[in-house]
């Protein structure tokens, strides 16, 4: 965030080549940890892509027509089949998720603990209510015949594509919300705003630790956009 | 980073942005899901999911991830690799067409 000391030094790529250049630290006014984050992220964007790319390569080099996944994700609504139904619900789940730890970021920053500690709850919930979406939506799959090796619809390897991926996207999704709650417990009971030091760590507790934790929880939301198009919409 | 320097990071960023970033993604997911809905196929389906999809990721990335307001040192690290990741589907692309032009030629026709 901004930095009273970080406004003087130079800007843009000038400022870039400065700061690689500089002493001790490279990324100026980043916390450590959120550093680490974002090079987690990263590694995670390379597994992530992996999957979707190796996806793309299956699905491109079957001779056998792809499953529609328009039909194949439909629910059927008072007699209507709707397209896609669940997963536009569970889309619009994760943005408004996406949307109150963002918000929870805002408030943590400005010490106001408690809107903060709520919000990262609601996020919590919006990310349970998604995984629960995805659990029906894969035993409905599951029941309907869909296996990693064999499906009704067409391609064999859609089911091992569809599992794999939203499987894994899934437990970054549940691990998320696991820390949701830690971190909704810890907020509300005051360890940012007392510093209380962490139950594996021996340094103090600090707001930036939401922001971290937010930047892990919009990048589920951001895999979930490619999944979603490329997946679902492709 | 000493306790007062803590104290006085305050986020400068109003509420409304990340309102108007969540209210944009509602609407572009919305416009995703009518692309299916009303069944768009070929260049015109391919080209709307990929400029919803970059829309809604730059939004997520630049705003709610604070991409935007961090210094070029942290955004050029992280967003070089991608090239990486173009690099390796247009590699795979390549193969695919490659693996389904002789599945083709050795399935169906034995080679001939």
């Amino acid at each position: 965030m901004s930095d009273h000391t970080l406004d003087k030094l130079p800007g843009g790529f000038k400022g870039m080549a400065a700061d690689m250049g500089s002493d001790q630290t490279a990324f100026k006014g980043v916390q450590w940890g959120k550093v680490m984050m974002w090079i987690f992220l990263l590694s995670d964007t390379f597994i992530f892509s992996c999957f979707l790319i190796s996806y793309m390569k299956g699905r491109a080099s079957t001779v056998v027509d792809w499953p529609n996944p328009s039909e194949v994700f439909a629910l059927h609504v008072g007699g209507v089949q709707v397209p896609l139904l669940l997963i536009a619900i569970m889309t619009f789940v994760l943005i408004t998720s996406s949307g109150t730890m963002a918000l929870a970021v805002k408030y943590g920053y400005e010490r106001n603990r408690k809107m903060c500690g709520w919000l990262i709850l609601a996020t919590a919930i919006g990310g349970l209510t998604f995984v629960g979406m995805q659990a029906f939506e894969w035993s409905k799959l599951i029941h309907e015949g869909v296996r990693p090796w064999e499906n009704p619809f067409g391609a064999k390897q859609f089911g091992s594509f569809f599992f794999m991926i939203t499987g894994f996207h899934g437990t970054h999704v549940s691990i998320g919300v696991i820390f949701l709650f830690i971190f909704a417990r810890k907020t509300l009971r005051g360890d940012f705003d007392t510093g209380k030091r962490g139950f594996y760590t021996t340094m103090k507790s600090d707001y930036v630790a939401i922001e971290i934790l937010g930047l892990y929880w919009h990048f589920v939301d951001l895999v979930w956009v490619f999944i979603f198009a490329f997946f679902y919409l492709w | 980073m000493d306790k007062t320097q803590n104290k006085e990071q305050v986020t400068t960023h109003k509420i409304g942005i990340y309102l108007w970033i969540w209210g944009l993604l509602f609407v572009l997911s919305f416009f995703s899901y009518m692309v299916d809905w009303f069944a768009f196929q070929g260049l015109l389906r391919w080209t709307l999911i990929l400029t919803f999809m970059f829309l809604k990721a730059g939004l997520i990335m630049a705003f709610f991830m604070h991409l935007f307001w961090e210094r070029y040192a942290l955004v050029n690290v992280l967003l070089w690799p991608m090239t990486a990741i173009a690099c390796f589907i247009g590699l795979m692309a390549a193969e695919g067409k490659y693996t389904v032009f002789t599945r083709l030629l050795y399935f169906f026709t034995g080679g001939g």
